[in-house]
């Protein structure tokens, strides 16, 4: 198909995201390494039956669970209606409660800004609580090469750091580890610990929190994310279990919050809904133990410095899609990771992005463009889970079928598979071309050598049995059946 | 074009000059609950002692006893001047010896063993405790340095359920919602109490005033 050039004015396309939002393998490629990796499966699957017990179980407490899931869809919608008046609103009220506001077009720019706003405040290092935000940029990687050394101080963000690993998943980026994986990594890694340390998972807690302590009462710099911002009052939220956050949110002078321009809701009142979904979604509690708000700068209570970064790195382009825009509604609760039968097997790491999991499937393809993501829209059986469990009713099934129809739209030549149904459209449209196919595809018997199953199909059908079972043709086919059992006659 | 007005202006066009504005959301969830405050209070102790905190209730004349019980109960024998109390507590609360948190430099308070403080809110379908930088609750550092942290909640700061709580708060004050003792669940998803935050949390239940 040729564009056709109707004189509409081109509005300006917003740049895709930088960052670390693809990998350098295809899914199917990745995924196919990682299925042979015994250890990783039977720590996704028992991590992830956890926490859909528990998730099940405090979802069922509230009669009204339904309700609050819609009204959460719903404020998002309207939120994202007008996310350009809220985030202004935003701004003007983190500025009048004491705040520095920044806007950051890319990972890169987010990343100056961090970087700047470090060596102005003289910090040699920086104390970070777990944010999507901010491995979304590479901030890390960027403070390691300006010499600013970052320390992660969320549990699973700690291992994952000192194991000079990968997050492999939203809520809980260590997910792939198991206990005695987690004490081996703190037995090589911290200098301080104690030889006997067991597998426990409450000792190994413990040996976090001695790692950390010294560091958080001397931090005086440091960055988080926000789960939330509340654009009428500049309210900003974190919601923790730990205590790091509120370790980093309250002792040091400095404190910088990098956020997504989509992390916003217009009220208050607002929250009441998305403190609701969230811990119930994500860690399957009724609350998660600590949830910190502040608004700007509190005299003679944390940090009397506060910047704002407002991230869109790709957001924007997502905006401008109709359908997939809903992928912007993501509260990052992870409920969708731990249901979705491709992501327990395969693990995040498969996807390439620091979003995994059904969400990222949708999520980064959009914020890099798909062509640069192509495989992601294919990494689900289309099976709903996740849409049923979106504390926000993101309908991902929807939107991953929408993306696989732009990925195949933006070919400009034809793919095995489309030459393949124009030629399976033909056959079926013409009966004796039809019945001589059946007879054909009878002949593949041979290739069964009694199995169920064919074998891999050489040739351009490699692509298709690679990933799929392709069953041994029967030994006749209905049409024929009938044809015996009725003499011939046609009915 | 500075990155503000980029940001704001892609925004505009991803929206498009006819933006449809969607209908708002409908709150047809439960804005209140009902119950009467015995229940209630009986279901935060329940949610409470869920996240394996302890709650002692007492009576209104009974909350420095209850207090100083439950720190003897936790730290043993302890200086008394050891455990720092918000600076706003009412007095009859506080217990004996107990010392009134200043401005001192918030890190300083990591070497104390207890803090008591009062709090603004407290939910009790999620057993959460709201502290809200007032005199009564105290600075945020305050409720996170020492290991062991006592909350006392009197009866009318009881609200049954989520919107409840956010509508009696003021957002423009430094929030903490507690729930439970410091927790985590990064390893294998089992959660363990006790990492950054403190590892004990005591709660006295004061109940309603009886005449």
């Amino acid at each position: 198909m040729t564009a056709v050039h109707l004189g509409m004015p081109t509005l300006p396309t917003a740049p895709r995201g930088v960052g670390h939002l693809r990998g350098t393998r295809s899914f199917p490629d990745e995924a196919r390494d990682s299925l042979r990796n015994g250890q990783l499966r039977a720590n996704l699957g028992h991590a992830t039956t956890t926490i859909r017990g528990k998730r099940a179980g405090v979802v069922a407490e509230l009669p009204d669970w339904e309700q609050l899931r819609q009204a959460g869809a719903a404020l998002k919608r309207a939120t994202m209606a007008r996310l350009d008046d809220h985030l202004e609103e935003l701004e003007r009220q983190v500025t009048a409660r004491g705040g520095t506001v920044h806007w950051a077009r890319d990972a890169n720019e987010a990343n100056e800004i961090v970087v700047r706003l470090a060596r102005e405040a003289g910090a040699r290092e920086v104390v970070k609580v777990k944010s999507m935000a901010t491995q979304e940029i590479g901030l890390n990687e960027a403070l390691e090469a300006a010499g600013i050394d970052a320390f992660e101080t969320d549990l699973a963000e700690l291992i994952v750091q000192l194991g000079e690993d990968k997050p492999s998943h939203i809520l809980v980026p260590a997910i792939h580890k198991n206990r005695s994986e987690v004490r081996e990594i703190f037995a090589r890694t911290m200098p301080d610990v104690d030889p006997d340390l067991t597998d426990d998972p409450r000792q190994l807690a413990m040996a976090a929190r001695a790692h950390l302590r010294e560091r958080f009462l001397r931090a005086t710099f440091a960055v988080s994310g926000a789960n939330f911002a509340v654009a009428e009052t500049g309210t900003l939220s974190v919601v923790e279990s730990e205590g790091n956050g509120r370790m980093c949110l309250t002792l040091p002078d400095t404190l910088v919050t990098v956020m997504g321009i989509e992390k916003l809701v217009p009220t208050w009142r607002d929250l009441e809904v998305f403190l609701q979904l969230l811990p119930r979604s994500s860690t399957g509690e009724r609350m998660n133990p600590y949830t910190s708000t502040w608004a700007g700068v509190t005299p003679g209570d944390g940090p009397q410095d506060f910047h704002l970064v407002l991230l869109d790195n790709g957001r924007t382009a997502v905006l401008a899609d109709e359908v997939g825009r809903e992928a912007l509604n993501c509260i990052r609760c992870s409920a969708c990771l731990n249901v979705c039968p491709v992501y327990e097997r395969a693990g995040g790491h498969a996807y390439g992005s620091v979003y995994p999991g059904p969400i990222g499937a949708i999520l980064s393809p959009q914020l890099t463009g798909v062509e640069d993501n192509a495989s992601l829209p294919y990494a689900s059986s289309l099976c709903g889970a996740c849409y049923d469990v979106c504390p926000v009713a993101i309908d991902i099934p929807s939107i991953l079928v929408h993306l696989r129809a732009e990925h195949v739209e933006a070919q400009t030549h034809p793919t095995a598979e489309s030459t393949a149904f124009a030629a399976l459209a033909r056959v079926m449209s013409r009966p004796r071309l039809w019945r001589a196919a059946q007879r054909a595809a009878g002949l593949g018997r041979f290739l069964s050598r009694g199995k169920p199953v064919l074998p891999r199909l050489p040739g351009p059908a490699a692509g298709w049995t690679r990933s799929r079972d392709l069953p041994t043709p029967p030994a006749e086919t209905f049409q024929q059946w009938w044809a015996k059992e009725n003499g011939g006659g046609r009915s | 074009m500075s990155a503000r007005d980029d940001v704001l202006s892609r925004i505009r066009s991803a929206l498009g000059p006819d933006r449809s504005v969607p209908p708002e959301a409908v709150r047809d969830y439960r804005l209140t609950d009902d119950r009467p405050l015995d229940v209630l209070l009986d279901v935060l102790v329940d949610r409470v002692e869920d996240y394996r905190a302890t709650v002692a209730r007492c009576g209104q004349d009974q909350v420095r006893t209850t207090v100083q019980r439950l720190l003897t109960e936790t730290l043993g024998e302890h200086d008394p001047a050891d455990v720092v109390v918000a600076p706003g507590l009412p007095a009859p609360w506080r217990p004996e010896g107990s010392t009134e948190d200043d401005d001192r430099p918030a890190v300083e308070l990591a070497a104390r063993a207890a803090a008591v403080t009062g709090v603004a809110v407290a939910i009790a379908e999620t057993g959460t405790l709201v502290l809200d930088g007032s005199p009564t609750s105290g600075r945020r550092a305050l409720s996170l340095l020492p290991d062991c942290l006592v909350c006392v909640v009197t009866a009318d700061q009881v609200v049954g359920n989520v919107p409840e709580a956010l509508a009696r708060l003021d957002p423009l004050r430094p929030l903490t919602m507690v729930s439970g003792p410091s927790a985590t669940s990064d390893i294998e998803l089992e959660r363990v109490e006790g990492v950054h935050g403190p590892r004990t949390l005591l709660v006295v239940l004061v109940a309603p005033a009886t005449d």
